[in-house]
């Protein structure tokens, strides 16, 4: 545990001499395609410090917005800035995403959280394990990835984005498919990368969960941003229409 | 011919390749040679390229893909005689006096073996891509480590292409008889010296030959059989 607290001694000294990404802001954000505005003039502030849950139905633009953010697609118009920065690949590297579907690399266990570390300059057979440890797959450790169940497979995916020690990380739905004991995994595990000064933004459709994780909320319908607020006003008292038939469990169209 | 002579040269052809007569040997050593030499040059060529068509988006895409399928079906007698001028007198390497020997075999086979490779790996490539496309740019990882990943990745499947193009080189006649010219130990191979020795009327050294050909054939289809089960066994495929 002491070597843990030291490493993250030395990433915030780190962090502070590398440029600030916060606040993260969308300005006027757009994004079609095939003729459509899926993500419709979004204006969107983050702060550092929180976890930041995105919720809204199908096709509210949630997985997009998390993927202009990260920079995985381009904005049709508008701007993604990180601290009054553009996007860029430095920035990126600072972040990390978990996809709904884990891609598992074609090597053993051990050798996916290497290609990161590698990626990072930063391998060493003792943070490997430390990530390992983490996610209980120790045991696992030289077997094929893709042959894992799909909570080790997302355990692991989290495990591999933390390598990069990011002061970003981003969640796309990463328990959708998964059962209760590998979603409250998971959760532990966006915990202590939230304890480690990770910012977290957490896409999800389940209420328990966002009621769980939530420092804040986002409320995304039909690729509007339609509510921001924090979690406890939001859950206790939606401002919109649709946030409250939303969380009434009505349908909204 | 009667049935009896039939099965005779079956007999003798089991003999020779029992008693491992030298001639045979040579013949079959050569083979080996020069398939194997030409499959690791186009494999240090086709892989990356292949990678490279397959990761990459840049205009005239569609157009490789479309060139390296139809190259994959270059017939051999038409890449000996492309080869041939190549290295004959009046070609523009014709001074490097190449033409019947092993070296003018193994440049004619890697240009027949190398659209293979690459066709065959970049859709290998692509379909990994497909799949590792985002994680990677969410990784950030440079181009040249992500074809290097994606190659290492995709080994399992790579070796299977890596074999069809050995298979292809080792059984084809065509383009090593016009540029190596069939020469008694020095350029004879078995595929070379089947057409001779039959043509010649000497069966049984043409069926020990096709025997052993065959023999190869089959191992390497083998090997790709035993490779994918093993790769799926493991879910590195």
């Amino acid at each position: 545990m002491r070597e843990r607290a030291d490493q993250s001694d030395a990433a915030e000294t780190n962090l502070s001499s590398l440029p600030a990404l916060f606040p993260a802001q969308t300005r006027s954000l757009v994004f079609e395609a095939g003729g459509k505005r899926l993500i419709d003039n979004v204006d969107l502030t983050l702060q550092h410090g929180s976890i930041t849950v995105v919720m809204g139905p199908n096709g509210a633009g949630k997985s997009l917005l998390l993927r202009l953010l990260h920079g995985l697609l381009k904005a049709t118009s508008g701007d993604v800035l990180w601290g009054g920065r553009a996007m860029c690949e430095d920035i990126r590297r600072r972040q990390a995403m978990v996809f709904q579907q884990p891609v598992m690399l074609r090597r053993t266990v051990a050798a996916n959280i290497d290609f990161v570390l590698k990626l990072h300059g930063t391998l060493q057979r003792e943070r490997r394990d430390e990530l390992l440890e983490m996610a209980g797959l120790v045991a696992f450790a030289q077997q094929p990835a893709r042959a894992l169940s799909g909570g080790e497979q997302q355990r692991l995916a989290l495990v591999r984005a933390l390598a990069a020690q990011p002061d970003v990380l981003f969640l796309d739905e990463p328990t959708a498919s998964l059962d209760p004991a590998s979603i409250s995994a998971i959760e532990r595990l966006v915990r202590l990368a939230y304890d480690d000064g990770a910012k977290i933004i957490f896409v999800t459709h389940a209420f328990g969960q966002a009621k769980r994780l939530a420092d804040d909320v986002v409320f995304m319908h039909g690729g509007r941003l339609v509510e921001q607020g924090p979690a406890k006003a939001f859950f206790d008292n939606p401002n919109t229409r649709e946030a409250q038939d939303y969380l009434d469990g009505r349908l909204v169209f | 011919m009667h049935v009896h002579d039939f099965f005779q040269a079956f007999r003798l052809a089991a003999d020779l390749v029992l008693a491992a007569d030298a001639d045979l040997m040579e013949i079959i050593g050569l083979s080996l040679r020069v398939s194997l030499t030409a499959l690791v040059i186009s494999s240090l060529i086709g892989f990356p390229l292949g990678a490279a068509a397959g990761i990459w988006r840049f205009p005239g895409r569609g157009l490789i893909a479309i060139l390296m399928n139809a190259l994959m079906s270059l017939p051999p007698v038409v890449v000996g005689l492309l080869v041939y001028f190549t290295f004959s007198r009046v070609g523009p390497f014709g001074w490097l006096e190449l033409l019947y020997t092993p070296t003018a075999m193994i440049v004619a086979q890697t240009v027949l073996v190398t659209p293979i490779i690459a066709a065959l790996s970049r859709q290998v490539i692509e379909d990994l891509n497909r799949e590792y496309a985002e994680q990677f740019r969410s990784f950030s990882v440079p181009p040249g480590a992500a074809i290097q990943a994606m190659l290492w990745d995709a080994r399992y499947s790579l070796l299977t292409v890596a074999l069809a193009g050995f298979g292809r080189a080792i059984a084809e006649v065509g383009a090593v008889i016009i540029v190596g010219g069939n020469i008694n130990h020095y350029t004879r191979v078995m595929t070379t010296a089947i057409a001779l020795e039959t043509s010649k009327g000497d069966l049984a050294f043409a069926l020990a030959l096709g025997i052993v050909l065959l023999v190869i054939a089959l191992s390497v289809n083998a090997a790709v059989m035993g490779l994918r089960a093993t790769a799926m066994r493991y879910a590195y495929a």
